[in-house]
C-alpha cells in the first residue's frame, strides 16, 4: 500500500508540475501582455568594460513575450503529456522563461544591460555564498550553525579594525579568518563540549556577536573614524580571460575575495566528497556512532569542521567590508547569514548546490536594483522582499525532498 | 525498573525536588551575576581612561577601574530601580504638603521597568510557548510589526465607539495581526517541513518592508504630514496610564493584562488537553503522532498561540505607551524574547520573572548610557552571556565548583531541519 502511494503521489507531483508550467506561461500573458503596445522594442545590451565588444540584442517587445509564454506552454504540455526526466531543471528553465518575460516588459522602450545585471548578481551572491559554505562545512559533520550572521559580523567588524590599524587588506583579511574561527570554536564547545541546543548556541552567538560589534563600534569604529577606514581589494582582470564577452567581466574582473570564493567551491566540494577526511566527515555527520566504532574521532572531526566553518563565515564578513562598503556598520550582514543557510538547503548541502542557489538570491537582490533605476511600477518595498520571499518559497518546495545529514542537529555522547 | 529502586526513588522524591527548586533558581542567578562581571570586565577594558590609569600604575588603574565601574553600575541600578535618597525625599514631600509631583517623579525608573517588561512578558510567553511545543519562534519581532500595523489601524481608523468596544477590538487586531503572521511559517512546517526558524526570520524581514510600505511617506497609513507615521490612536482605544498626571510615566494597563496573558499560558499549557497536545508534540512527535494527535494541527494552532501573544506585545505597547506607529523603529523585543523564554525554563512564570529582569536591564541600561556613556548594546552582550550560561549550565557549575545539583526539567527545544 505504501509503495502504490508514493507512486500515485509521484504522478499527481510530475501533473502538478506541467499545470505549473502552464499557470507560467498564462502568467506570462495575463501580467506582461496588456501593459505591452504593439511597436515597443525591448533592447538587451551585453557590452561591459574593456571586453571584445558584442552587439546589442533588439526585438520585440510583444513578440517576444509571446515567444517566450509559447515555449512555457509547449513545456508545460510536454510535460502533461509525456513527462520530463528532470522535471527540476525544466522547472528552473520555465522560471527563468518567467523572469526573462519580466525583464522584457521592464525594459520595453529602454535598455536593460544584462552583462551587468549577471556582474551584480555574482557580488550580491559573495557574501551568500561564503555563509552557505560555512554552512555546508557545520552541517556535514552534524552541528547546526544558525550562528553564520554572527561570525561573518564578527568578522566584518574585525577585518575593518584590524585592516584599518594596519592599514592593510591582508591584516584585514586574516582578522576575518580569525574572529569567524573564534565564533566557530565557541558554537563547537557550546554544541560539542556542553552539548547545548544547537540552534539555541547558534542564536546566543548571533546575539553576542551583535552585542559585541555594536558595542565596540560605538565605542571606537564612530569616535575615531581612522579606526574604520581600511584599505579595499582592488578589481583584478585577468589577462585575455577578462575580455571574453559576457563571462569574461563577470568573472574574470573580481576582486581577491571572490576568486578566494570560487576557488573554495571547489575545495570544499574536494575537501568533502574526494578526500578522506571528508568520508570521515560524512560519516560523523550521518552516524557518529559508527564512525566511532571504525575509530574515526568524532568530537576532534566536529571541532575542526565546525571551527573551519566559523572561518568561512568571517570570510564573507570580509568581504562585505574589504571588497565593497570600505567600512563597518552596525548590523551590516543585514540576514545574509541566514539566506545563507537557506541557500545551503536549496543547494542540498553541497558546495555547488550552495553556489547555485546564492546565485538565484544574488539575481533576485540585484534586480531589484535595476528595476528601481528602470522606474518599474512596484513599491522598492516589494522587490526588496523577493529574496526573502523567494527563500520561503524555496524552503517550502525543496526541503520536502532535501536530505539533512542524518545527525545534523544531535549531540554525540560516547558510551 | 524492579521494585526496590522504585521505593528508593519514592523515597528520594522529597529532598530530591527541594533540591531542584533551589538548583533551579540558582543556576539562573549565577548566570545573570557571572554575565555582569563580565560585561564589568568589558566596560573597564574599553574604558580609555582606566588605561590612562594604569600607565600610571597598578593602584591607579584599579582604583580607576572602580569608580568607572561603580559608576556605571549606580548609574544602572538607580536607571532600573530609582534613586532611594530621590524617593524618600518625594515621599516626605507627598506626605506633609500633599503635593506628589516630585514623589511621582522618583517612581519613574522603576514604572519605565515595569513598562519595559510588559511587551517582554508578551514576547516571552510567546517564544515560549513556541519552545514547549517544539517550535523555535524568532518571528516575534516580525509578529510585533504585522500587530502593530493591525492594531494601530483599527485604533484611528474607526471613529466615535466607546472605550469598551474599542480598545477590545484594537487588541484583537494586535492579537489576529500576530497569529496570522506566524500561522503562515507554522503551516508551511506543517506541510513541507520547512524549518520554522528560517521561515520566521524572512517573515522577520517581510514584515519590516512591509511596515515601511505602509508608514513610508505617502504609503496608505502615513499620517499624511510628511513624517512616516501613523496618525495617532483615538482616545476610545487608549489603554490606560497609571499615572495620567504626569505624561512621562508610561507604565499602563497593560501590565495588568500581561499578567493575565502569563495566566493564561500557564493555564492553556498546563490544564487544557490543547496544551497536553502542544507539550507532548514538543517532547516527542512520534509518541503524540501514535497517541492520535495531529501533529500538524497543533504545530499550527502553537504558532498561532505564540503570534497571538506576541501581537499583544505590540497592542499593549503601541495602545497604551506610543499611541502611533513611527516607520523603521526596532522594538527588539522579539530578539530579547528568546532569552527570556530560556531563562525563564519556557515557564510562563518564569517568564514573568525573566521579563522583569530584562525591563530592570533596559531602563537601567539607558541610564547607563546617559550618564556612564557606556553604549546600550552592553545590554546584548549580557544577553548573549546569560543565554549561553542557561543553556550551558556545566559552565556555571564549573566555575562556582557546584555538585550535586539535579538537572531541572529537561525541554527538548529545537530539532535538525525538516525532522518532525
Amino acid at each position: 500500500m505504501e509503495g502504490n502511494n508514493l507512486e500515485l503521489q509521484e504522478k499527481k507531483r510530475a501533473q502538478a508540475m506541467g499545470i505549473a508550467f502552464l499557470v507560467f506561461a498564462f502568467a506570462i500573458v495575463a501580467l506582461f501582455v496588456p501593459g505591452t503596445t504593439a511597436n515597443q522594442r525591448t533592447t538587451f545590451v551585453f557590452m561591459q568594460a574593456d571586453a571584445l565588444p558584442i552587439g546589442d540584442l533588439v526585438f520585440g517587445s510583444l513578440a517576444g513575450l509571446y515567444a517566450l509564454a509559447l515555449l512555457a506552454a509547449f513545456m508545460g504540455a510536454w510535460q502533461l503529456a509525456k513527462g520530463f526526466k528532470n522535471v527540476y531543471v525544466v522547472l528552473g528553465v520555465v522560471a527563468g522563461l518567467f523572469v526573462l518575460a519580466f525583464l522584457t516588459w521592464a525594459a520595453r522602450d529602454k535598455s536593460m544591460n544584462l552583462t551587468g545585471v549577471l556582474q551584480s548578481t555574482l557580488l550580491r551572491a559573495v557574501p551568500i555564498t561564503f555563509a552557505a559554505l560555512s554552512g555546508v562545512m557545520c552541517e556535514r559533520c552534524g552541528v547546526v550553525n544558525i550562528g553564520i550572521e554572527g561570525m561573518m559580523l564578527s568578522g566584518a567588524f574585525l577585518s575593518a579594525l584590524v585592516g584599518s590599524v594596519m592599514q592593510s587588506f591582508w591584516w584585514g583579511l586574516f582578522a576575518a579568518i580569525f574572529a569567524g574561527g573564534l565564533m566557530g570554536a565557541l558554537l563547537a564547545v557550546l554544541a560539542i563540549r556542553y552539548k547545548v541546543d544547537q540552534i539555541v548556541a547558534g542564536t546566543a552567538i548571533n546575539i553576542l556577536a551583535t552585542g559585541l560589534t555594536s558595542y565596540f563600534s560605538s565605542r571606537y569604529l564612530q569616535t575615531n573614524q581612522a579606526l574604520n577606514s581600511p584599505p579595499t581589494f582592488r578589481p583584478i582582470a585577468i589577462p585575455l580571460l577578462s575580455r571574453i564577452p559576457i563571462i569574461g567581466p563577470v568573472l574574470f574582473n573580481n576582486t581577491l575575495p571572490v576568486f578566494l570564493l570560487f576557488l573554495l567551491v571547489v575545495g570544499i566540494h574536494i575537501l568533502i566528497f574526494k578526500t578522506r577526511w571528508g568520508l570521515r566527515t560524512r560519516a560523523v555527520g550521518e552516524h557518529p556512532r559508527a564512525a566511532d566504532t571504525l575509530g574515526v574521532n568524532v568530537f576532534k572531526t566536529r571541532y575542526i569542521n565546525v571551527i573551519m566553518g566559523g572561518m568561512v563565515a568571517g570570510l564573507g564578513g570580509a568581504y562585505l567590508v574589504l571588497s565593497s562598503v570600505a567600512r563597518f556598520n552596525e548590523l551590516m550582514t543585514a540576514g545574509k547569514g541566514f539566506i545563507g543557510l537557506a541557500a545551503m538547503i536549496f543547494g542540498k548541502w553541497t558546495p555547488f548546490g550552495a553556489l547555485g542557489a546564492s546565485l538565484i538570491f544574488g539575481f533576485s537582490d540585484s534586480l531589484q536594483t535595476r528595476l528601481a533605476i528602470l522606474a518599474v511600477p512596484i513599491p522598492s518595498q516589494f522587490l526588496l522582499m523577493a529574496p526573502y520571499l523567494v527563500t520561503m518559497i524555496v524552503l517550502a518546495g525543496v526541503v520536502g525532498q532535501a536530505n539533512p545529514p542524518a545527525a545534523d542537529g544531535v549531540p554525540y555522547e560516547k558510551e | 525498573m524492579t521494585e526496590q529502586k522504585q521505593k528508593t526513588q519514592d523515597k528520594q522524591e522529597q529532598p530530591r525536588k527541594r533540591k531542584l527548586a533551589l538548583g533551579g533558581m540558582l543556576i539562573p542567578l549565577l548566570a545573570i551575576v557571572t554575565a555582569l562581571v563580565l560585561g564589568a570586565i568589558v566596560i573597564i577594558a574599553t574604558d580609555v581612561t582606566v588605561a590612562d590609569a594604569f600607565g600610571e600604575g597598578i593602584g591607579a588603574g584599579l582604583v580607576r577601574s572602580w569608580r568607572v565601574i561603580s559608576r556605571a553600575y549606580s548609574a544602572f541600578f538607580t536607571g532600573a530601580f530609582g534613586d532611594p535618597a530621590q524617593m524618600y525625599r518625594g515621599l516626605s514631600q507627598w506626605i506633609s504638603t500633599g503635593d506628589g509631583t516630585r514623589w511621582a517623579r522618583s517612581l519613574y525608573p522603576i514604572t519605565e521597568t515595569l513598562r519595559y517588561a510588559t511587551p517582554y512578558i508578551f514576547a516571552g510567553l510567546s517564544v515560549a510557548v513556541g519552545f514547549r511545543g517544539g517550535l523555535f519562534n524568532i518571528g516575534a519581532e516580525g509578529q510585533y510589526f504585522i500587530a502593530g500595523l493591525t492594531t494601530v489601524f483599527v485604533g484611528y481608523a474607526i471613529t466615535d465607539l466607546p472605550w469598551f468596544i474599542h480598545l477590545p477590538l484594537a487588541l484583537v487586531a494586535g492579537i489576529l495581526g500576530g497569529a496570522v503572521w506566524a500561522a503562515i511559517p507554522g503551516y508551511l512546517k506543517a506541510k513541507t517541513g520547512a524549518h520554522e526558524v528560517i521561515n520566521t526570520i524572512m517573515m522577520n524581514y517581510i514584515a519590516f518592508r512591509f511596515a515601511e510600505f505602509m508608514l513610508d511617506v505617502g504609503g496608505p497609513m502615513a499620517r499624511g504630514d510628511g513624517r512616516p507615521v501613523s496618525p495617532v490612536i483615538q482616545e476610545s482605544a487608549q489603554l490606560a496610564q497609571f499615572l495620567p498626571s504626569n505624561q512621562d510615566i508610561r507604565f499602563n494597563v497593560g501590565f495588568i493584562l500581561a499578567l493575565l496573558a502569563a495566566w493564561f499560558a500557564y493555564w492553556l499549557l498546563f490544564k487544557t488537553t490543547i496544551g497536553y497536545e502542544i507539550r507532548t508534540v514538543g517532547q516527542n512527535p512520534r509518541a503524540a503522532r501514535y497517541a492520535g494527535m495531529s501533529v500538524p494541527k497543533t504545530i499550527v494552532i502553537t504558532m498561532i498561540v505564540a503570534g497571538g501573544l506576541a501581537g499583544l506585545a505590540a497592542a499593549t505597547d503601541l495602545l497604551g505607551v506610543l499611541r502611533f506607529m513611527p516607520n523603521a523603529f526596532s522594538a527588539g523585543y522579539g530578539f530579547d524574547a528568546i532569552a527570556l523564554a530560556l531563562l525563564g525554563n519556557s515557564h510562563p512564570w518564569g517568564v514573568v520573572l525573566a521579563s522583569l529582569l530584562f525591563g530592570a536591564l533596559r531602563s537601567g541600561a539607558r541610564n547607563m548610557q546617559g550618564i556612564a556613556r557606556v553604549p546600550l548594546d552592553i545590554t546584548q552582550i549580557l544577553q548573549g552571556l546569560i543565554i549561553i550560561f542557561i543553556a550551558a549550565p556545566e559552565i556555571i557549575q564549573a566555575l562556582y565548583r557546584l555538585r550535586g545539583l539535579e538537572k531541572g526539567e529537561e525541554l527538548v527545544l529545537t530539532r535538525g531541519w525538516g525532522q518532525m
